[in-house]
């Protein structure tokens, strides 16, 4: 296969860069209060959050995002 | 609704703690699936996604030029079309910057000419990616490098440009605006977007932590306040009728949008004044 261009052909490869380190504030789910909303899972920038509200903390850059979207709370933040 | 659960965008992506563009993306992807085939002007978007020789698309995604997102997005339907694939989406994503100013000929063919094909400007209201710098979709009042506030300046001192009516004036099948604080409507227009023939825009509101001032973790907080203020209006026209798609129930005063960003904190009363009579005129007309 000819490359024009500067070419990428693995796809999703970006996943080698581990953004976690740049955390400073670690988000802690309570899964006893998640009431299954989906808002965290949404809103995430990084996408890191799965079905079943398992944080990746490879990649979690601690926005808080889903902590400040959490209607019960559940999501608290934690300095590291 | 049923929200797809697969995922199109891969984590390790460069975008800023908080990165409004990457949740509406995601949330756009979702919604387009696999079959999907993106274009990307310069901008946020391209460099945070494709630090050289990683990537975080898992579709096949093209880097343009600022200028020709619109223009390459064509080329691809044509040539899909050529090939007898028909059942591959076509999207260009572009920032506020690569739509309203350098990109909007390019554009403005693309709709003109009728193809297939679903445009999506992720606006974060100025040029971020280089450093803030004033775009045509800045708000009036915002302060940017190139529309500082300070003794001969209160900020940028025109009116945002109205892309999605230009846009609408070309008489296009599909327009509509959202944000991504209101992921279900989002989504709902881009599936739209999806499923109707011919040329739609979509342009996405989404606030920038690091180019409006404000907390990471408020990113959605910002654009629910647009919205609820009557800042950002929801809205669709397909094929031709308008829809509000979202009314606040009771309207906020714009000072607590403003206020609770750093770009408008030096206005006066008497911009903020001017700002929320535009709102109110605005919102009055279409009963809001």
């Amino acid at each position: 296969m000819t490359s024009v261009g500067a070419t990428v052909k693995e796809p999703g490869s970006s996943v080698k860069n581990k953004t976690g380190s740049w955390r400073t504030f670690k988000p802690i789910l309570d899964k006893e209060k998640c009431i299954d909303c989906v808002n965290c899972i949404l809103f995430c920038p990084e996408g890191c959050i799965n079905k079943d509200y398992d944080i990746d903390y490879d990649y979690c850059k601690g926005c808080g995002i889903c902590a400040e979207e959490c209607p019960v709370e559940a999501i608290k933040m934690e300095r590291e | 609704m049923d929200i797809p659960e697969k995922e199109f965008l891969a984590p390790g992506h460069r975008a800023c703690a908080g990165c409004g563009a990457t949740i509406g993306v995601r949330l756009a992807l979702k919604m387009l699936g696999e079959n999907t085939v993106a274009v990307s002007a310069t901008g946020c978007l391209e460099v945070i996604t494709t630090p050289y020789p990683e990537t975080s698309w898992k579709i096949p995604w093209i880097h343009v030029a600022f200028e020709n997102a619109g223009a390459v997005a064509s080329g691809v339907e044509r040539a899909l079309k050529a090939q007898g694939k028909d059942d591959v989406t076509v999207v260009a994503f572009a920032g506020d910057g690569g739509t309203a100013d350098i990109g909007l000929q390019s554009l403005s063919g693309a709709m003109e000419r009728g193809h297939n094909l679903i445009y999506i400007c992720y606006d974060n209201e100025a040029y971020m990616n280089t450093g803030v710098q004033r775009s045509g979709a800045t708000p009036y009042g915002a302060s940017t490098t190139t529309s500082p506030h300070g003794k001969e300046s209160f900020g940028e001192n025109k009116p945002k440009k109205n892309i999605p009516m230009i846009m609408a004036a070309h008489g296009v099948p599909y327009v509509a605006t959202a944000s991504i604080s209101y992921p279900e409507d989002f989504m709902k227009k881009v599936q739209k977007a999806k499923e109707i023939e011919g040329p739609a825009y979509i342009h996405l509101h989404q606030p920038c932590t690091t180019g409006w001032g404000y907390d990471p973790s408020k990113t959605i907080e910002l654009g629910r306040l647009a919205v609820e203020t009557g800042s950002w209006l929801l809205y669709e026209i397909e094929e031709g009728e308008f829809k509000i798609t979202y009314r606040p129930l009771e309207r906020k005063p714009v000072n607590v949008y403003l206020e609770a960003q750093k770009r408008f904190k030096h206005l006066a009363d008497k911009e903020k004044e001017k700002i929320q009579n535009y709102v109110d005129q605005v919102c009055a007309e279409l009963k809001i």
